[in-house]
Formats: C-alpha cells, sequence, structure tokens
C-alpha cells in the first residue's frame, strides 16, 4: 500500500535527527529529556507534516512548475524558429516569481530583523531584503535564459565566483558572512520544488536541450546571485554613508 | 472541536499562527501563478480540483511540519546548540556539528522532492536503470551524499569559528575546489549537484545550525556574532556541490 511505503519512508527520515538529539541529550550532556509527552507527539506531527507535504507537493506544485513552462513556451507564445528573445514572458514569469516568494520568505525577514540588530542598524532590514530578492529574481532569470540558450551552466557559475570574489574583496568585512548566507538562506522549501520544475519543464519545452544537461541548475542561480546583490548593497550602503559623512 | 484551557489552547493557537504562516509562504507562488494564467495565458487552470487539494496538502503538511519541529526538536536542539558552544571538549562539539548536519539534512522536504525528481530525469536520460527500485536508490544515494557533505562542512565551519580563521579564505578554497571537480565530472552530474548546494539548506537545517553559529560565536571571546555567526550555512552550501560530482563520478 502506498501511504504505508510513505508512512515507513517518512519515519527513515525523520529518525536520524530525533536519534541525534535524543543521544546527545541523554548520553553527553545527560539530562533528562523534558516534557517526553511533548516530544513524542512533536515527532507525529514532524512525519505526518512530511507526508502530507511531498504528497502536496507531488499534486500541485510540481505540475504547477512544469505546467507554466509548458503554456509559457507553447505555439501561442513561441513561434517556429524562435530565438532566446522570444521567450519573454518566460523570463518575466521567473522574475516575478523569483522577487515575490524571496520579498515575502519569513527565514529571509528573520536573518533580515537579525541582522538590524547585530549590526544596531548599520544594514538596514528592508534594503538587506531587497537585495536579496534582487539577486533570487535576476539569478532564476538569467537560469531561465541559460536554459532557453543551451548555454554552458559552468561558465555562468564559475563566472559568478569570480565575481563574488572580487566584491568580497572590496565589501566591508562585516557583511560578507551574511551575504555568504543570504544565498543559502532564500531558497526555501517551497520555493525550491516549483523552481525545479520550471527548469525541468522548461528544458523539455524548448526544442534542442537535454533534460539531464540543461534541466538543473536554476537553484544554483538562485542562491549565487543574492550574495552579489548583498555584496553590492554593502558597497553601496557604506559609499552613501561616507559621502553624507562628509 | 472545540478546546477551552491550558495546553490545548495553547496548541490550537499555534496551529491556527502557524497554518496562517504557512499559507502566507505559498500565497507569493499562487499570486504570481494566478495572474499570469489569467492575465498572460487567459485560460482557466487544467484539472483544478487536483492542484487545489495539493495546495491544502502543502499547506497543512508545511503547518504540521513545523509545529511538530517547534514543539519536539527546535527548543532542544537550539539549547543543545548552545551547551555544546558553551562549553565541553571540542570532540564532542565536532561530533555533535557532524550529526547535526547529518541528520538535518536527511529529513529536509525540498531535497527528498527534488532528489526524487532527480532520479526519474537520470532514469529517463538512461543514467540509471529506468525501474523504481533503482530510482529510489539513486535519489537515496544523492541525498545520503548531500547529508553527509552538509556534516563535513559544520564540522569544518565550527573549526573555522574556534580556530578563528577567516570566512572569506574558507569559501574561496571551496569555490576552488568545486571549479577543480567540476573539471573532472560527467557532464550529466553537474546541474543537479550545483543545485543541490541551494536545496539543502531549508526549514530543518537552518534555524538549528544558525543557532550553533551563532551559540559559537558569543561564547567564544573576541568573536563578533556578525562575522563569525553566520557563515555556517554558506559552507553547507558549498560542500555538497563538491560531494555530489564526487557521487557521480563514482557512479559512472
Amino acid at each position: 500500500m502506498n501511504v504505508w511505503a510513505d508512512l515507513i519512508a517518512a519515519v527513515r527520515d525523520v529518525f536520524p535527527i530525533a536519534a541525534t538529539i535524543l543521544l546527545f541529550q541523554v548520553g553527553v550532556i545527560r539530562r533528562p529529556l523534558p516534557h517526553p509527552g511533548r516530544l513524542l507527539r512533536g515527532l507525529l506531527l514532524v512525519v505526518a507534516g512530511m507526508m502530507l507535504f511531498l504528497k502536496g507537493l507531488e499534486l500541485a506544485l510540481f505540475p504547477l512548475g512544469e505546467m507554466m513552462a509548458a503554456q509559457l513556451t507553447g505555439p501561442r507564445f513561441i513561434p517556429e524558429g524562435a530565438r532566446p528573445g522570444d521567450y519573454r514572458w518566460v523570463y518575466l514569469f521567473a522574475f516575478s516569481l523569483g522577487f515575490a516568494t524571496t520579498l515575502a520568505e519569513p527565514a529571509l525577514i528573520a536573518v533580515a530583523l537579525k541582522a538590524r540588530e547585530i549590526s544596531g542598524g548599520a544594514i538596514h532590514d528592508w534594503g538587506l531584503r531587497l537585495a536579496v530578492s534582487l539577486g533570487v529574481a535576476l539569478g532564476i532569470t538569467l537560469g531561465t535564459y541559460r536554459i532557453v540558450t543551451g548555454a554552458s551552466l559552468v561558465v555562468f557559475i564559475v563566472g559568478g565566483y569570480v565575481l563574488v570574489v572580487l566584491q568580497t574583496a572590496l565589501a566591508p568585512r562585516m557583511i560578507v558572512g551574511l551575504a555568504y548566507d543570504s544565498g543559502g538562506v532564500t531558497t526555501s522549501t517551497v520555493t525550491v520544488p516549483l523552481v525545479t520544475a520550471l527548469g525541468l519543464g522548461l528544458a523539455r519545452s524548448v526544442p534542442g536541450r537535454d533534460v539531464l544537461v540543461d534541466g538543473f541548475g536554476l537553484i544554483a542561480f538562485a542562491s549565487l546571485f543574492p550574495i552579489m546583490t548583498v555584496l553590492g548593497y554593502a558597497q553601496l550602503a557604506e559609499t552613501l554613508a561616507r559621502l553624507r559623512g562628509k | 472541536m472545540v478546546v477551552f484551557q491550558g495546553e490545548e489552547f495553547a496548541i490550537g493557537n499555534a496551529f491556527l499562527r502557524q497554518l496562517i504562516a504557512s499559507g502566507l509562504d505559498l500565497a507569493p507562488v499562487l499570486a504570481v501563478i494566478v495572474v499570469f494564467q489569467l492575465g498572460v495565458v487567459r485560460q482557466p487552470l487544467p484539472d483544478l480540483l487536483d492542484l487545489l487539494a495539493g495546495v491544502g496538502l502543502t499547506v497543512l503538511g508545511l503547518t504540521f511540519f513545523v509545529l511538530g519541529l517547534e514543539q519536539a526538536l527546535f527548543p532542544l536542539g537550539e539549547s543543545m546548540a548552545y551547551a555544546f558552544a558553551r562549553k565541553g571538549s571540542l570532540t564532542w562539539l565536532l561530533l555533535f556539528a557532524f550529526c547535526l548536519g547529518f541528520a538535518t539534512t536527511v529529513a529536509e522536504p525540498a531535497l527528498i522532492a527534488v532528489a526524487d525528481q532527480a532520479a526519474v530525469v537520470a532514469a529517463d536520460g538512461g543514467m540509471v536503470a529506468a525501474d523504481p527500485r533503482a530510482q529510489a536508490r539513486y535519489a537515496l544515494g544523492l541525498r545520503l551524499t548531500v547529508a553527509l557533505a552538509v556534516g563535513v562542512a559544520l564540522v569544518i565551519g565550527v573549526l573555522r569559528i574556534v580556530r578563528g580563521w577567516p570566512l572569506h579564505r574558507l569559501m574561496i578554497l571551496g569555490y576552488l575546489a568545486v571549479m577543480a571537480v567540476t573539471w573532472f565530472a560527467p557532464v550529466e552530474i553537474i546541474g543537479i549537484a550545483y543545485d543541490s548546494g541551494g536545496v539543502t539548506t531549508s526549514t530543518i537545517t537552518v534555524p538549528l545550525v544558525t543557532a550553533l553559529g551563532v551559540g559559537l560565536a558569543h561564547s567564544i571571546r573576541g568573536r563578533n556574532p556578525l562575522v563569525d555567526g553566520f557563515g555556517l550555512i554558506a559552507f553547507a552550501s558549498l560542500t555538497p556541490m563538491v560531494f555530489v560530482m564526487i557521487y557521480g563520478m563514482l557512479m559512472r
């Protein structure tokens, strides 16, 4: 039965983290478990939540991502023998998706507030959120362009690394850790499957693309570009502050 | 069900709050899709009932998942991360960091979903056999590889905070490793390898790992939480790329 297999898989996936916390708490820190009943109830919720969430992804988010890719590359939008520039609705969709999801991302809001607090107000939480959202939006857009053209993923990502390293040398040291982290934080549990499906759907729809080689990579773009925009934002904020101080 | 008092009431409240939060999490995605569907594609959504059911399950599942984490794992995990960061031997701290990274990654739902997709695509492309067992094995191998990579990343990242190595040097070393391994990796694995870095760090990993980093930076004299506390996640998004490419090379 399918549900049983899903249940066993979910229990198996949650087991390591439960075991880690229990073993270290009881065996190493040597403190009794607080509220064992609540702990068990919480673990059951985690298992149930994981099953429902994965089922929901399969029913809704994956089909939605692939469907949007298929529709926006369909004959109504893309004529025979189209050039990469003709896929502008795909790019606009990718940009909107990246920007909207990141701006509303709770993990990013939390990190931005924390950053403002720790930096004593030097980093503005809205400035940071806008910088990260713009980075993700630009990243996914360029990522879809790469899939459409079939250009090499390695060239884009390695080029991005070189830029990040150059920016790191110039940026205020305080922001570097935060900027690097912002890449990983932004790609949430909901966004990742949808964006992945968009990339795979796009690679299936654009003529001449190989899904295996071209379909992945959007998440890599979405993780790399916020680093650049956050470092750029820090650079800009510092320059403005210096000008104002004069 | 009507709940009136005490803990039950608090849980009912937390459930509603989290349900709304999960809905808001999904709202921008749905808003963009609906705007494009009605404004650009100008067609009704096909299979609307299935989609609605799926969205409902996603929101409900995310709600249960986060509620459970907040009840069971986060308070304990965070207090343990602080406890290990504050005192105790370096060996135990490193072992804890490894287990934390490995175990949270195994339980990361986004990675489960993407690994399954990768297995389907790999089977379509003839990289693994087309039967479900081979695909499941490939997906699990992928996830364990990423989990191992995150565990190793946390060990190195914690050592960095303890020893005070500058983050950017570690990151540049990581970038160089990615470039070097890319040179040898089969082209079919590179896309999923580069994506795996961003996929791993989500719902479970980020709060627990951030607690470990910030706790460590607070407890060691002369460390600034902003400079040293962040950065664990960054390194944990880098090592999976290298490890997955090596996995791809071994698969071949």
